[in-house]
């Protein structure tokens, strides 16, 4: 049988405010334990929380970037559960009215586009850590509680793991781009929980779902989808039928297990807060960010498109991430040619950065730096291949390529006497390749283009070389 | 010695006594009173004297405001830093707040002296103060007799004299009732006038702090203190700074007072329907007019009541779970076990059985049954007062049907209880100002209060009304014989 998958995604986004959603304390990371945590944090006795709108700012710029409709009234209302890392027993969320509702986000698989329509984004809190085995015991850090979370839940309508990652992939850029989220998912700030169903295919109804909860990578995510998948699928062959859970990703075995069945789902009894009066949110703030929000992704794709005359693949590639579109910008604006850009930062520079696990805002070769070099190759100074050798150089000592050109005596050869010279000496000492070539053997002419190189230093200008060759054999 | 709030303000003004003779005079009074009455959960003569000492001191040094140095008590469901903060409970017995409730520290900012941390039902659940975990407030008019609650020590402090003024708070009539049960005049104010901040939730959408003195002037007097914008409560209102003394020596002639038809029919007891009745017999002699109007929903406050505020209750109690603070059970076997029999140990019947009957109208299936009908009823009873106010000025009706009720007369029987709330609930679930103040004693010499309701904002209305009643009469000025 044909088996069609079924994903759905909800992404718990931290938002980077400088404080937490309902005090004042800070949201900075990775701080002693409890030393963030006020009054208002621990749930002490008659505290109240006060929603901070800076919040709210950023939910509304996601829901713009989306082209969602923003609730102008939204309800915070509280779902009541008990852990230790929860301070009030309840997490204020926000449940039958989210602030940001609908909207979609554009992925490629492939070199296929597909949309995936969101169902909703609504702020919430984060909850505390449970932090085991401290001198054999259990302890409670209460540092990100009060964290202020957008969870935004996407409609069931990725089918595959492949288009779930590019999805995720997709968000992260997104709330990256817009500044507010800062996607460090090692630290929590971007975490998935996945809803994995199958059903044969041409099925119109949905098969059970089970969620995989908190997966911080996407490489994880992979694995978990694709295991999870294969589990649902030999369940149902084997004539199980597979029951509605929460389950998660063992990274050391590669197995997802059930954390509870849908009996032990809670029931949170989620009512409005009425702590909170209903936030509302009015046209003019809704315009003000508007008018504030960066260019979107898409948007510039399709600029760097039509402005640069440069492929789709590569306009989706160069604005994946915000630091690397704004250096590809300034690598043209300093005199690049724009395709032969595209090329240096997707090709040596990403190549470079990815070994080093360097992010491009860090490079050690500025777009300027870079640019000059491309000017370098267009300008005939040095060829293709040098210019490798230069960037490499560049990037370890930071000169520029001119003062590596001229150090390293790497001007390319473009004299047509010298070039001459050089070749009548290779043609002599190569006679066997010459025949070659002449009795129909086209390879030979690549070997005698290679000796000359190779006699030049590499140096010498690889198109001439070729036409002069071709014109003394011919 | 004993006196009014603004008694000892006048005193004080005149040099005439200092704020460490006036509470060593109320702490000795207290000392007197606590095996008879138990009006107080916690007395700390140290921290009293050190904050009596301190008001005195910027008295000398000139900066003496209105109230500096006056001595008041607090209901212990204020958060009040170094002091401990109960709430009635077993689960809070060894908790010393960390910080200042709004009302705390605007009262230390005007340089009232607390003398204590008064008695209550626990978590403000009841209406007798039978349910606080520190035992039972005795009614000083009849130490047989409840105080009512759940602000009885309170009102019980006040009635007896062991303090000019106390806090106290209202989630469906724990100022209103215990001030009619022992004598005084309490107000509740509208809701989000007073500050929540550092009050420990019952039921968010209801509690609202108030004052409990002998005269509606000392309650002016004291809201003036409490009341004000707090950004810490976002449920605070946003409003012009007001004097609620402003109008208290307005002639009542031309207020029209609107006698609700429901709330003077069967299940009102004939004694405190006769105390009412001289009471609006005296109104009239004042030049108000009374009306009579309909609440035709005002059975279902009680209903809508018992849904909304055990739902909020069972959410707000989740806190006290043994893991931060508050009581911890000494052994257990896991995490379950741990809040099960912390929480089993830490909480009494009544706040269990909000607790329960809360999660229980949230839940799966009910929700839409109970909480949302509930709401809709409150949406419909803030209705009816509005067609009300459409005919008056203000609504006069008794506190409470009866007189104080015997202790351990309803302790197994916590229907009867809530029943016993009908005239006050629908105050809290529009989220009007209600004062209630003494017209007379009912069986048993026990006192009868008459409640005024007014719309909106119309504190400063209320303790006019009640003002030029106590003007013309002296229920409020008789104390019990300690």
């Amino acid at each position: 049988m044909q088996w069609e998958v079924v994903i759905g995604l909800e992404i718990h986004t931290q938002l980077s405010t400088q404080s937490k959603i309902f005090s004042a304390s800070s949201t900075t990371f990775g701080n002693e334990p409890n030393t963030q945590a006020s009054a208002v944090d621990i749930a002490l006795p008659g505290v109240l929380p006060v929603m901070n709108r800076a919040a709210v700012e950023k939910a509304i710029q996601f829901g713009l970037a989306i082209g969602a409709k923003i609730n102008r009234k939204s309800i915070f209302a509280r779902k009541n559960y008990f852990y230790p890392d929860l301070p009030k027993g309840y997490q204020i969320s926000q449940f039958e009215v989210p602030v940001v509702e609908g909207g979609q986000v554009t992925i490629r698989v492939g070199d296929q586009d597909k949309v995936i329509n969101l169902t909703r984004a609504h702020l919430e809190e984060d909850a505390g850590k449970s932090v085991h085995a401290v001198h054999g015991m259990s302890g409670i850090d209460l540092n990100r509680a009060g964290t202020p979370l957008l969870e935004i839940v996407s409609e069931p309508e990725m089918r595959s793991a492949a288009e779930a990652i590019a999805y995720a992939k997709a968000m992260h850029s997104l709330v990256t781009w817009i500044g507010i989220c800062d996607g460090n998912m090692q630290e929590g700030s971007f975490r998935c929980d996945v809803n994995v169903s199958v059903r044969p295919l041409g099925q119109k109804e949905f098969g059970t779902r089970r969620e995989i909860k908190n997966l911080n990578s996407f490489k994880f995510m992979e694995q978990a989808i694709k295991y999870e998948v294969q589990w649902q699928i030999e369940q149902i062959e084997d004539g199980h039928k597979i029951q509605q859970a929460t389950v998660l990703f063992d990274t050391e075995s590669g197995q997802t297990r059930m954390m509870r069945s849908k009996e032990d789902a809670h029931d949170y009894r989620y009512f409005p807060d009425p702590d909170l009066p209903p936030l509302v949110i009015d046209e003019a703030w809704i315009e003000r960010v508007r008018s504030e929000l960066p260019e979107l992704p898409e948007a510039m794709q399709a600029r760097f498109q039509s402005q640069y005359g440069i492929p789709a693949y590569d306009a989706a590639t160069l604005t994946s991430s915000k630091a690397m579109a704004s250096y590809y910008e300034a690598t043209v604006a300093a005199g690049a040619d724009a395709k032969l850009a595209s090329n240096w930062i997707m090709g040596e520079i990403s190549a470079t950065l990815n070994r080093e696990e360097r992010d491009i805002a860090d490079s050690p070769v500025a777009a300027d730096a870079l640019a000059l070099l491309i000017r370098r190759v267009m300008d005939g100074t040095i060829n293709n291949k040098t210019a490798k050798d230069v960037l490499k150089k560049m990037w370890e000592a930071g000169d520029s390529a001119d003062a590596i050109i001229e150090r390293d005596g790497l001007k390319q050869e473009s004299d047509t006497g010298a070039i001459e010279a050089i070749i009548d000496e290779v043609l002599a000492a190569n006679a066997a390749m010459v025949e070659e070539y002449k009795s129909g053997k086209e390879k030979a002419f690549n070997a005698l283009v290679g000796q000359c190189m190779k006699a030049s230093k590499g140096k010498a200008n690889p198109a001439q070389v070729n036409e002069v060759l071709k014109r003394k054999l011919d | 010695m004993t006196y009014t709030l603004k008694q000892a303000a006048d005193l004080l003004a005149a040099g005439k006594t200092s704020a460490v003779e006036l509470a060593s005079d109320y702490l000795a009074r207290i000392e007197g009173a606590q095996g008879a009455l138990n009006a107080f959960i916690t007395v700390d003569r140290e921290l009293t004297l050190a904050m009596a000492r301190k008001a005195d001191a910027s008295r000398a040094a000139g900066n003496a405001g209105l109230l500096t140095g006056v001595p008041i008590a607090h209901k212990d469901i204020f958060c009040a830093e170094g002091w401990k903060t109960t709430c009635g409970s077993k689960m809070l017995e060894h908790f010393v707040s960390p910080y200042d409730a709004g009302v705390v520290e605007r009262c230390t900012a005007a340089g009232l002296v607390t003398l204590g941390r008064t008695n209550m039902d626990e978590f403000a659940m009841g209406s007798s103060n039978e349910n606080s975990a520190y035992g039972a407030v005795r009614n000083p008019w009849d130490r047989d007799a409840v105080p009512g609650g759940s602000s009885g020590g309170s009102a019980a402090a006040v009635a007896a004299r062991l303090a000019p003024a106390a806090t106290a708070t209202d989630t469906g009539g724990s100022i209103r009732q215990p001030a009619a049960f022992c004598g005084v005049t309490g107000l509740k104010p509208t809701y989000g006038v007073v500050s929540r901040y550092g009050m420990v939730a019952y039921a968010s959408s209801l509690d609202q702090g108030g004052p409990i003195a002998q005269t509606a002037e000392d309650c002016a007097l004291m809201l003036n203190v409490m009341a004000g914008h707090d950004v810490r409560d976002s449920t605070s209102l946003e409003m012009a700074k007001e004097d609620y003394s402003r109008d208290l020596n307005q002639p009542l002639k031309g207020l029209r007072i609107g006698m609700p038809r429901e709330y003077f029919g069967a299940g009102l007891a004939a004694d405190v329907a006769a105390a009412i009745e001289s009471a609006l017999a005296e109104y009239r002699k004042l030049g108000a007019e009374v009306v009579e109007i309909s609440l035709p929903r005002t059975e279902l406050a009680i209903p809508a009541y018992y849904v909304i505020a055990p739902a909020e209750a069972s959410s707000n109690l989740s806190r006290f779970d043994g893991v931060r603070y508050g009581h911890r059970a000494a052994e257990y076997t896991d995490l379950n076990d741990m809040y099960e029999k912390s929480r089993a140990e830490g909480f009494g019947w009544e706040v269990k059985r909000r607790i329960l009957t809360g999660a229980y109208v949230l839940s799966h299936g009910y929700y839409d049954a109970y909480y949302l009908k509930a709401q809709k009823v409150r949406r419909l009873l803030s209705e009816d007062f509005q067609a009300g106010f459409g005919q008056c000025d203000v609504i006069a009706a008794p506190a409470a049907p009866t007189v104080a009720w015997n202790l351990g007369e309803k302790g197994d029987d916590p229907i009867a209880m809530y029943l016993a709330d009908i005239y006050t609930l629908g105050v809290n679930l529009a989220g009007l100002p209600g004062i209630a103040h003494p017209v007379g004693f009912g069986a048993n010499g026990r006192p009868v209060g008459l409640q005024l309701i007014g719309n909106y904002f119309s504190e400063a209305r209320l303790l006019n009304a009640a003002h030029q009643f106590q003007q013309a009469t002296d229920w409020h000025t008789r104390a019990p014989a300690l």
